[in-house]
């Protein structure tokens, strides 16, 4: 490796050294900008995202109080929803009007707020479902079982040392429904890296999930960011973004209110009214009279 | 009649040509909802697709193998016209435009001015010899079985013939198609077509194949009915026939390869005996009632299995019960 790409990969330098804290702020080298993203519900603007660039390799977490429009940006982004207006690339490619497949097989792909484990398949067979350009998928070629024997058995071994490494290889062939809360949300991230994505887009991972296995997805995420995968993840609990994440976004009312390294949101005055309500002074902690 | 009498007239359809057709066209539902989770509740527009393709070939003159070519052509394109619009919407959306088509194609195919090509409701007769279905028969003339109530005649025995051989085939076409990651792509959309979208599977075209294939494996019973009765009138081809496959369906296991088959033999076995235990008992049964009777026996039938085998005969328990959250 040339000794330039060393010093420019993320880990060794902070790709967010001359990224200023203000919303829309750009950034060196970023996997997904998006421009005027907007999705009205009738009257209802649920999002209204002016400017937003996520840098590539890095832990960026888009929080916000509910009803902010996490999810609905999420869900434009990835092709599940249809915006009404704005344009956004993904890896430099036109990615909005994009179909959701097209967007996956492009290596962007996301999980649910509900998991969805194909519960009358196999923790296996969930696995496999996830291999890319599979020969044996189509419908003429799946009957010719030597063109797609090969490919199978590998992606059965890479499902494998996945599950192993998700602790899930002991149930590989349990139907998926059988599996805890916890041990799906385990299910869904693995088979999301299944597809070799470039961008793991993550819709509340640690909803649900009781502590000890929080701290466990956690280091699953961060394990992501430390293979070169970006990841952008959508969450509610403080503690867990202040811990991994590299760089906050936080949506109210469907508009991007602040930006930073999560040391910078913490302390952001808008964040801080956007979670707890709005400061009137003292006004509101006066005696009663 | 004696009791091994209505016995083995029962078994007579359940092996029979009625159980044969009823299992190629339950074949084909079941890769639509067993393995797709398509609810196309006018699967009898698919067999009348067939019937009528063979019944107008014969009509003309065209002879047979255009007979089923047509056949599945008219399948292919209804199965498209109803598909491309309605498989990208939510599953009830396809429940109500194939429920509604059958029944529209029905009455269109019954009407007068169809008459020139349907024959209207006098419907087409005289399909055998115009279209030489029963001259390859190799069988000799005479009757085959067991005493006087299980005997089939070499007519009988070259429509079984072929249309259990279709059977057969269509079967292990199937086999190999979901067990192959194709099918893999089936079940997943079955379970959640939003989470195989996010894993890069075009859900539409999955669903329009298995649309498609279904209703062409439809429209070749359809065909062999036509074939195997020598006409076809527009009064068969109703929503109960439709509901008479989703219980053979769900009888034999959905989604389970050999279901369909299993199904149908059983369907008709239970079906032909509560008709002939009615008709052996020691007081009258109009035919009307007993007709009725045996449609609720069947009613009955089809609650307890759901209650105590969800999974149908040959379904999985696990599998079945997996769905339950």
């Amino acid at each position: 490796m040339p000794d330039d790409a060393l010093s420019t990969s993320a880990v060794a330098t902070d790709p967010f050294a001359d990224v200023p804290a203000t919303p829309g702020a750009p950034k060196p080298d970023p996997i997904l900008v998006a421009d005027g993203v907007r999705r009205r519900y009738g009257g209802l603007t649920a999002v209204d995202v002016d400017h937003l660039e996520l840098q590539r390799g890095v832990i960026t977490s888009l929080i916000g109080p509910n009803g902010a429009g996490k999810t609905t940006f999420f869900n434009l982004l990835t092709g599940f929803d249809k915006a009404n207006e704005g344009t956004w690339t993904f890896e430099g490619e036109r990615a909005d009007g994009v179909r959701p497949h097209h967007l996956a097989r492009r290596g962007m792909v996301r999980t649910f707020q509900l998991t969805k484990a194909l519960g009358r398949m196999t923790v296996l067979d969930n696995m496999l479902l996830a291999g890319r350009d599979q020969t044996g998928e189509s419908a003429l070629t799946s009957l010719l079982r030597p063109l797609w024997r090969d490919e199978e058995a590998a992606n059965t071994e890479r499902a494998h040392e996945l599950l192993t490494r998700f602790k899930l290889d002991a149930l590989a062939d349990e139907y998926a429904a059988g599996l805890s809360g916890g041990q799906r949300k385990l299910l869904e991230m693995a088979r999301a890296l299944m597809t070799d994505p470039s961008l793991v887009m993550l819709d509340e991972p640690m909803a649900g999930v009781n502590p000890a296995l929080t701290q466990s997805l956690l280091g699953h995420v961060t394990a992501l960011r430390d293979e070169g995968m970006s990841v952008l993840f959508v969450e509610h609990d403080m503690d867990v973004i202040m811990t991994i994440s590299d760089w906050v976004v936080c949506m109210a009312e469907g508009t991007i209110i602040a930006e930073g390294r999560p040391a910078d949101i913490a302390g952001n005055d808008a964040v801080i009214e956007a979670y707890l309500g709005i400061d009137h002074g003292n006004t509101t902690t006066g005696e009663i009279r | 009649m004696s009791w091994l009498g209505v016995f083995l007239l029962a078994l007579q359809t359940a092996l029979g040509f009625p159980a044969a057709s009823y299992a190629l066209a339950a074949t084909g539902l079941n890769l639509q909802f067993g393995y797709t989770g398509l609810s196309n509740f006018g699967m009898v527009a698919f067999l009348m697709m067939g019937a009528y393709g063979m019944a107008i070939s014969a009509d003309r003159g065209w002879g047979i193998w255009v007979g089923f070519a047509l056949g599945i052509t008219a399948a292919v394109v209804l199965a498209l016209l109803l598909g491309i619009p309605t498989l990208r919407l939510r599953a009830d959306y396809l429940s109500v435009v194939t429920i509604a088509t059958a029944e529209i194609l029905r009455l269109v195919i019954a009407a007068r001015p169809s008459a020139d090509l349907t024959g209207a409701a006098r419907g087409i007769g005289g399909l055998s010899s115009n279209l030489g279905f029963f001259k390859p028969n190799f069988i000799p003339e005479g009757s085959y079985g067991i005493g006087d109530d299980f005997v089939f005649n070499s007519r009988q025995l070259w429509s079984m013939l072929v249309c259990w051989t279709l059977v057969l085939l269509a079967t292990l076409l199937i086999r190999a198609w979901v067990r192959s990651p194709w099918g893999r792509v089936l079940r997943a959309i079955r379970e959640d077509e939003d989470a195989a979208r996010a894993l890069g599977k075009n859900v539409v075209v999955y669903k329009l194949q298995s649309f498609v294939i279904g209703g062409v494996i439809g429209s070749l019973a359809g065909a062999m009915i036509a074939l195997d009765s020598g006409s076809v009138g527009p009064a068969r081809w109703i929503a109960p026939l439709t509901f008479a496959l989703y219980t053979v369906v769900i009888l034999g296991g959905a989604g389970t390869v050999w279901g369909p088959v299993v199904g149908a033999v059983v369907y008709w076995f239970v079906l032909d005996f509560a008709d002939g235990a009615l008709n052996n008992l020691w007081f009258d049964v109009s035919d009307t009632t007993s007709g009725a009777f045996r449609l609720t026996l069947m009613g009955i039938g089809l609650m307890l299995l759901m209650v105590f085998r969800p999974q149908g005969i040959l379904g999985n328990k696990k599998e079945a019960f997996a769905s339950a959250r």
